[in-house]
C-alpha cells in the first residue's frame, strides 16, 4: 500500500489524521428498532431514540436509521423518530429506506438528518442521486449497495435490491462507480452472505470498492467481534464499519469496540 | 444601524440549518432563522452554516442581498460564525468557481485532492491542533476531534488567522479567527460535546 490516512500522514503527531468511523445501524419498523438475520426474522430490540442516546454517550461516530416500515402511510412515524433523535444527538446521522424523490430527501433533512441513503430506488431511477446531490450537495447522498457474490459478474458481485429479495443485472463495482459519478458522496456496502450472521464482513468486495472509489466506503453486514472491524478497516481499507447486532444485543458496547480497535493501532476517535 | 440582541441563523438554502438551530437551542439560546437581509443587518450575533459549494452559496447570498448584509454585520463588529461552506465564503475567492467570495478574511479556498488511501470528500472525525488561544476554543482539548465533510479547504493569508489546524494530506485551517469573525471548517453542531462547547463559547464571545 502506498499511502494511508492514518498516523503515517501526519508529521510529528502520531495520533493525528482522519479517524476510522464506527457507525451503528438501527433498522426501524413502526417506530421500533428491529434486527433480523439475513434480512429475515426481524425482532424488536428497543426504542430507537433511547438506543441512539446510549450509543452517543458511548462515543459512536455516526448513526444510520433504515426505515423498514412496510406501509407508506406510516412513514410519518419515522420522521418523528428523526426529529426526536436530532434534538438530542449532536453527531451526524443518515436516514434510509423508501426514499425515492427529492421531496422525500428534503423531509428527512428538514427533520434533522445529515444524510439520506438511497438503495433500490436509485437502481430503479439513478437520477435520484444526481438530483439529490444538486439539491443538497454530494456529502448528503449515500448510496446503499447490497451485493451478493456471483461469479457471473465482472467484479464477482451482483447488486441486489428490495432487501436482497430481488437480483438486478448490475455489477456491484460498476454500479458504485456510476453512483460516484452521479454525485453519491459515500457508499454503504452491505454484503448479503454475512449480514446478521456475525461471522465477519465480506472482505473481498469491500476492498475492491474501497480501493476503486474516491469516495468513502462504509463496510456493512457480518460484524460480530471487534476483530471483524479491525480486519475490514485495516485489510479491506474501509473508511468506516457499520455494526448492529453485536451492540443491539449487548454483546459489546461501542466503547469496548473502540478500545479494542485503538489497542490494535487503528486511528479512532476516543469516546 | 440599530442592533438587537437577536441571534440570527442565516438561511440561504445552503444546508442543514435544522442541526444548528437544535444545537443552539440545546445550549439554551434562542435564535431566529432568517433569509431577510434587514433582519441579518439588525442581528446582534450571526451564524451562517452551509454545505455544498462556495460558488453556489455566494450566488444565493448575492441574489438575496445577503452578501451586503453580512458585510454590514462585519463592519459593525458584531460576532459572526461561519460553518463549513460558511467558513469558505468569508475568504476572497475559491478555486471552485470564478465567483468572488465575501472577502472579509484575506486568503483563498483550494480543492482537496484525492490520493490513494485519501478519499475526497474529507469525511469524518479529524484532529484540530490549536495554533493560538482564542475565546471560541477555550476549554477545548488541544487535539480534540471534530466532524468534517468537505472537498475544499481554506488557506488564510495571515498566519495568525489560523486558530486551529488539521492535517489531511496537507495542513489546512480548521478554525479561523479575524476580528469579529470566527469560522470553522468542521460542523461544530455535529461534533459531539467539543462542538457544543465551541458553539457555547461563540454565544458568549464579545470580540
Amino acid at each position: 500500500m502506498t499511502h494511508t490516512t492514518g498516523a503515517a500522514d501526519a508529521p510529528g503527531a502520531a495520533a493525528d489524521g482522519l479517524a476510522k468511523r464506527v457507525i451503528v445501524c438501527l433498522d426501524v419498523r413502526d417506530g421500533k428498532t428491529t434486527k433480523g438475520v439475513r434480512f429475515l426474522d426481524n425482532k424488536v430490540v428497543g426504542d430507537p431514540v433511547a438506543m441512539a442516546q446510549q450509543y452517543y454517550r458511548d462515543g459512536v461516530d455516526e448513526l444510520v436509521f433504515y426505515d423498514i416500515t412496510a406501509s407508506a402511510e406510516r412513514r410519518g412515524i419515522m420522521l418523528d423518530v428523526v426529529r426526536r433523535v436530532a434534538e438530542q444527538i449532536f453527531i451526524p446521522f443518515a436516514v434510509g429506506g423508501g426514499i425515492g424523490s427529492v421531496a422525500d430527501m428534503r423531509a428527512v433533512l428538514l427533520a434533522g438528518a445529515e444524510k439520506v441513503s438511497v438503495n433500490s430506488q436509485a437502481v430503479r431511477n439513478p437520477h435520484i442521486i444526481s438530483e439529490g446531490a444538486a439539491a443538497f450537495g454530494t456529502q448528503c447522498i449515500v448510496l446503499g449497495l447490497d451485493a451478493k457474490k456471483d461469479a457471473a459478474m465482472p467484479s464477482g458481485y451482483r447488486v441486489m435490491i428490495d432487501g436482497m429479495r430481488r437480483a438486478t443485472e448490475l455489477d456491484a463495482l460498476q454500479w458504485a462507480q456510476r453512483a460516484q459519478r452521479l454525485g453519491a458522496g459515500e457508499v454503504v456496502l452491505n454484503a448479503i452472505d454475512t449480514d446478521g450472521v456475525q461471522a465477519g464482513y465480506e472482505m473481498e468486495v469491500t476492498r475492491l470498492l474501497a480501493d476503486s472509489l474516491t469516495i468513502p466506503v462504509v463496510a456493512s453486514g457480518g460484524a460480530g467481534t471487534p476483530d471483524h472491524l479491525y480486519e475490514v478497516l485495516e485489510h479491506a481499507h474501509a473508511d468506516a464499519a457499520l455494526v448492529a447486532s453485536m451492540v443491539h444485543f449487548g454483546t459489546y458496547t461501542v466503547r469496548e469496540i473502540k478500545r479494542a480497535l485503538s489497542a490494535r493501532g487503528v486511528c479512532i476517535r476516543e469516546p | 444601524m440599530r442592533s438587537s440582541d437577536e441571534l440570527v441563523i442565516v438561511d440561504y438554502e445552503a444546508g442543514n440549518l435544522r442541526s444548528v438551530e437544535l444545537a443552539v437551542s440545546h445550549l439554551g439560546a434562542g435564535a431566529v432563522t432568517s433569509g431577510d437581509p434587514e433582519r441579518v443587518r439588525r442581528a446582534g450575533r450571526v451564524i451562517f452554516p452551509g454545505v455544498g459549494g462556495a460558488d453556489a452559496a455566494m450566488a444565493v447570498l448575492r441574489s438575496r442581498g445577503l452578501d451586503e448584509a453580512l458585510r454590514d454585520v462585519h463592519r459593525a463588529g458584531r460576532p459572526m460564525l461561519g460553518i463549513c461552506v460558511g467558513c469558505q465564503v468569508v475568504f476572497d475567492s475559491s478555486e471552485e468557481g470564478p465567483t468572488d467570495c465575501l472577502g472579509l478574511v484575506p486568503g483563498r479556498v483550494t480543492r482537496l485532492l484525492p490520493a490513494p488511501g485519501r478519499k475526497v470528500p474529507h469525511m469524518g472525525w479529524n484532529v484540530v491542533r490549536q495554533r493560538r488561544p482564542h475565546p471560541v476554543v477555550a476549554g477545548i482539548a488541544d487535539g480534540a476531534r471534530f466532524y468534517f465533510v468537505h472537498s475544499f479547504s481554506v488557506l488564510p493569508a495571515a498566519r495568525e488567522a489560523t486558530v486551529g489546524a488539521t492535517w489531511y494530506g496537507r495542513e489546512f485551517a480548521a478554525v479561523v479567527a479575524a476580528g469579529n469573525i470566527v469560522a470553522t471548517q468542521f460542523h461544530a453542531e455535529k461534533s459531539g460535546h467539543w462542538g457544543l462547547r465551541l458553539l457555547d463559547n461563540f454565544l458568549s464571545w464579545s470580540p
